[in-house]
């Protein structure tokens, strides 16, 4: 049966009424308009769904509404927007590193929850951040370097 | 010029206030048959339009692929938009510029000569004489047909095209919203198509009533074989598609098993003739090679599963799709439905990674049926298994090449021959329906026949004709009418399969003679552009004719023009050998005549690059009897973010040549390159793709 759940979603505190195994990939686009997570596999195997669980990235297309109660999510449209953009959302404007853009939202998500503990990440950190997001235009070369360039520009 | 001497465009669409509206808000409005696809189309077509106009990036906007207003400019494919769309846009604002100056001029009392154009101006320099466009938008009818002759701008005067202007589409996809996925509208379903196990199947029982019993179910539309779900909340129809997907019965005759590409293909009917022959029987040939090459069928795998929005208004349907081409789309739907096509409605929406023909047109079509039966707006996304198992695939194919060599080494003689399926089986205006519900629904509607692009561009064979001067040349087509998978256009259609094959093979008899393979194929071109290529490429490279592969790294090199029309690409790899091989280092040059963007020309060689290093070292369509069993990323993997190589891309700028399309020159020549890497480094020829270490373990043996 469909109950009511208390999210607290990029700041904000949210109340939605959907059964509790519901993905919350749905509640975050359907219910709470958030688009920017999107769905990719349904089994957590491409990352185009990736948000912020307290600052670590999950999965929302495999990840219960009811899970979500008691963490801060945080999705793209939290990072920042076209006004005020995120330093990651700038750096992959600045290096136009998007072809379909589909993946994207989410590599960025993956890259914020790294840079956010790790401000000088490795190759090797980046790749690991990276392992479950997937690209199909072969944007990779240019993905890499606009999070090395997000990283310097935070690092600042 | 007379009107056959048009872009193709503008002979179906000439009317330039079909291209071009001056709006009451000082701005301008192009429309364009030609859609983004995440290659950047739209930014590249403003660049030319604004150039030609004389007006300000920030002053045009582009509608691209709405039936209801945008020119019918075919499919946005076969690395044509550039080409063919830009040529038509830049012919129509040239003309509307002119007569608009003429315009002014009257005005102003001025020649028109003594007037320049500026951020949508005309202006008398040195004076306060001016008037804009929109000034003068009432006196100048654009209800006119083109002509072509004005005179569009000198490119050394060009300030927009040739730059590496920021694609418009890309802060809001980085931000958010920004596909037909993301779309709403006031009263929408959300659907899913419950899928048979296989090709050919029939929907023999189903319990209905259970179906419609679970939650928030609105409808459950079935005709004949064709079976969706509709519910009020996403999730309730996800959950419905596996209540359905348990309860439904299917009966299927069972696929062929899976085979080694060379004789499954081999052994299938074929219709043979030959597509390309010039120069008589070679004499005095020295020595004779051959070799039997194979690309298996490769899945469009795009990152998010195809997806439309359909609703009925009154009697009209109006769909948002992600479509390559919304007018044949919209000739399809229609007469699927029985409508006339006036009361239907394709808009362009952006969607994923667009490669060819995937899915995007099966769900527009998937969508009307269910907004049909609803009476509702319906929102209707595959799953991943949907668009891994049941979009067309690239067909798989067999090459074999055999080659004469004379005494000094040059090839006088060449036959290459080729098995494949068609790679054209679009929705488009022949016979029959090219859209899945179409074959399933009931009564079921014809599967138009097999049918290839002809040559020149081709089909299968596109690419086939070797661009080397050989004397004697010989290109034969097995076309395979049957498909035991379903098969339609994916990224150069058979180019890639053809340009590894003959690549390998031009490497194999320079390996085999001792000569260099650069010095080797620049000896076989006649053509100074091609050769300026391959000798770039080498360059940048650091290209070293004597270094020896060491058994953990090799370097090669490979090279074509796309179409034998299109744009010249040479790549050259390095890569490592480990337990698997790693191409470390790709270096491209390019020559697309003249460039429009040079950032969003580099980006497509660097995704074209990245694709192809996938298609080559991993990817294989696999089935069984049972169907197609590579249905997920597990089973279908491609390649990860940080296994792709550095690239680096030199363009070789020609401003006063034709632009040529770009977006597939790349990847026929990267396979070649790894396969020629991997023998540089090994010593072993693999000519069998995907080159994964157990293919690589057979060709050693």
């Amino acid at each position: 049966m469909p109950e009511v759940f208390k999210l607290r979603v990029n700041g904000s505190e949210r109340e939605v009424r959907a059964e509790g195994d519901t993905p919350l990939l749905y509640i975050l686009r359907n219910d709470l308009g958030l688009k920017g997570a999107r769905f990719g596999c349904g089994a957590g195997q491409c990352g185009a769904c990736t948000v912020l669980f307290d600052g670590n990235a999950v999965q929302s297309c495999d990840t219960p509404l009811w899970s979500a109660v008691g963490h801060e999510v945080t999705t793209i449209e939290g990072l920042g927007g076209a006004e005020r953009p995120h330093p990651l959302q700038r750096a992959f404007i600045d290096e136009q590193a998007v072809q379909c853009g589909y993946c994207i939202t989410g590599i960025i998500m993956s890259a914020a929850a790294l840079l956010a503990k790790n401000a000088d990440p490795a190759p090797a950190d980046i790749a690991a951040a990276l392992e479950r997001n997937l690209c199909r235009c072969g944007t990779h070369v240019r993905v890499l370097r606009a999070i090395r360039r997000a990283a310097r520009e935070m690092r600042r | 010029m007379s009107a056959a001497g048009l872009p193709l465009s503008l002979q179906t669409t000439p009317r330039l206030d079909r291209w071009l509206r001056f709006n009451a808000d000082g701005t301008v409005t192009a429309f364009s048959g030609k859609v983004e696809l995440g290659q950047g189309i739209v930014t590249a077509i403003a660049q030319i339009a604004a150039e030609e106009l004389g007006v300000e990036p920030a002053q045009l906007s582009i509608v691209a692929g709405d039936t209801s207003v945008s020119p019918d400019e075919w499919y946005t494919a076969g690395s044509q938009s550039v080409e063919v769309g830009g040529a038509a846009m830049r012919l129509v604002c040239a003309e509307v510029r002119e007569l608009f100056l003429e315009a002014a001029a009257r005005e102003l009392e001025v020649s028109a000569a003594e007037l320049r154009v500026r951020s949508g101006a005309f202006e008398v320099p040195g004076t306060d004489l001016r008037r804009t466009y929109w000034q003068l938008a009432a006196k100048v009818s654009l209800a006119r047909d083109a002509t072509g002759l004005a005179q569009p701008v000198p490119p050394a005067r060009h300030s927009l095209v040739g730059t590496s202007a920021p694609r418009r589409d890309i802060p809001a996809k980085v931000c958010g919203a920004a596909y037909v996925h993301d779309m709403t509208l006031p009263g929408m379903l959300y659907a899913r198509v419950v899928r048979p196990p296989r090709y050919g199947a029939r929907l023999v029982a189903l319990d209905e009533a259970a179906l419609r019993a679970a939650p928030g179910v609105v409808a459950v539309v079935r005709s004949g074989s064709f079976l969706a779900v509709a519910a009020q909340r996403e999730e309730q129809a996800v959950k419905a598609l596996e209540i359905a997907q348990r309860a439904a019965r299917w009966d299927a005759p069972p696929m062929p098993e899976q085979a080694e590409t060379v004789p499954f293909l081999m052994g299938l009917p074929a219709q043979t003739s030959t597509v390309h022959a010039k120069g008589t029987p070679a004499s005095g040939a020295a020595r004779r090679f051959e070799a039997v090459y194979s690309k298996p069928y490769l899945a469009h795998a795009s990152l998010g599963p195809s997806c439309a929005l359909a609703a009925p208004e009154g009697g009209r349907l109006r769909i948002w799709s992600h479509t390559q081409g919304p007018h044949m789309l919209r000739g399809q739907i229609a007469k699927a439905l029985g409508m006339p096509e006036s009361e239907v409605d394709v808009i362009h929406r952006d969607g994923a990674g667009c490669y060819g023909h995937n899915g995007a047109d099966d769900v527009a079509f998937d969508a009307a049926l269910v907004a049909r039966a609803c009476g509702r707006p319906v929102m209707l996304q595959w799953t991943r298994e949907d668009e891994l198992a049941w979009s067309p695939f690239g067909s798989a194919m067999a090459m074999k090449i055999a080659a004469e060599v004379d005494a000094g080494g040059s090839i006088v003689g060449w036959k290459h021959e080729l098995w494949s399926h068609t790679h054209i089986k679009r929705p488009g205006r022949g016979e029959g329906i090219n859209l899945l519900a179409a074959w399933h629904m009931d009564p079921p509607l014809p599967v138009p026949p097999a049918k290839d692009m002809p040559l020149p561009a081709g089909g299968g064979d596109r690419n086939a004709v070797p661009i080397y001067d050989f004397p004697r040349q010989e290109v034969v087509y097995h076309f395979l009418p049957e498909m035991p998978l379903r098969v339609s256009a994916l990224r150069t259609l058979g180019a890639y399969a053809n340009v590894f094959a003959i690549e390998s093979m031009m490497d194999e008899i320079a390996a085999a003679l001792g000569i260099d393979p650069v010095a080797y194929r620049l000896r076989h071109l006649a053509d100074e552009r091609a050769k300026a290529v391959v000798r770039a490429a080498a360059q940048a490279a650091g290209w070293n004719p004597g270094a020896r592969g060491d058994g953990a790294s090799g370097r090669g090199i490979a090279f074509a023009r796309y179409k034998n029309l299109s744009a010249y690409c040479a790549v050259v790899v390095e890569v490592e050998l480990a337990e698997k091989v790693r191409v470390k280092r790709a270096v491209a040059a390019v020559d697309a005549g003249q460039i429009v963007n040079p950032d969003g020309l580099r980006n497509q060689i660097e995704g074209g690059i990245v694709q192809a290093a996938s298609w080559t070292l991993k990817e294989r369509v696999r089935w069984t009897r049972d169907g197609i069993a590579s249905r997920t990323w597990e089973e279908y993997p491609i390649l990860k973010l940080d296994e792709a190589p550095e690239i680096e891309v030199v363009l070789i700028d020609r401003p006063d040549e034709a632009s040529l399309g770009t977006g597939e020159c790349a990847a026929g020549p990267t396979a070649g390159a790894i396969a020629n890497a991997l023998h540089h480094g090994l010593g072993v020829r693999a000519r069998h793709l995907p080159l994964t270490p157990e293919r690589i373990a057979a060709a050693m043996d």
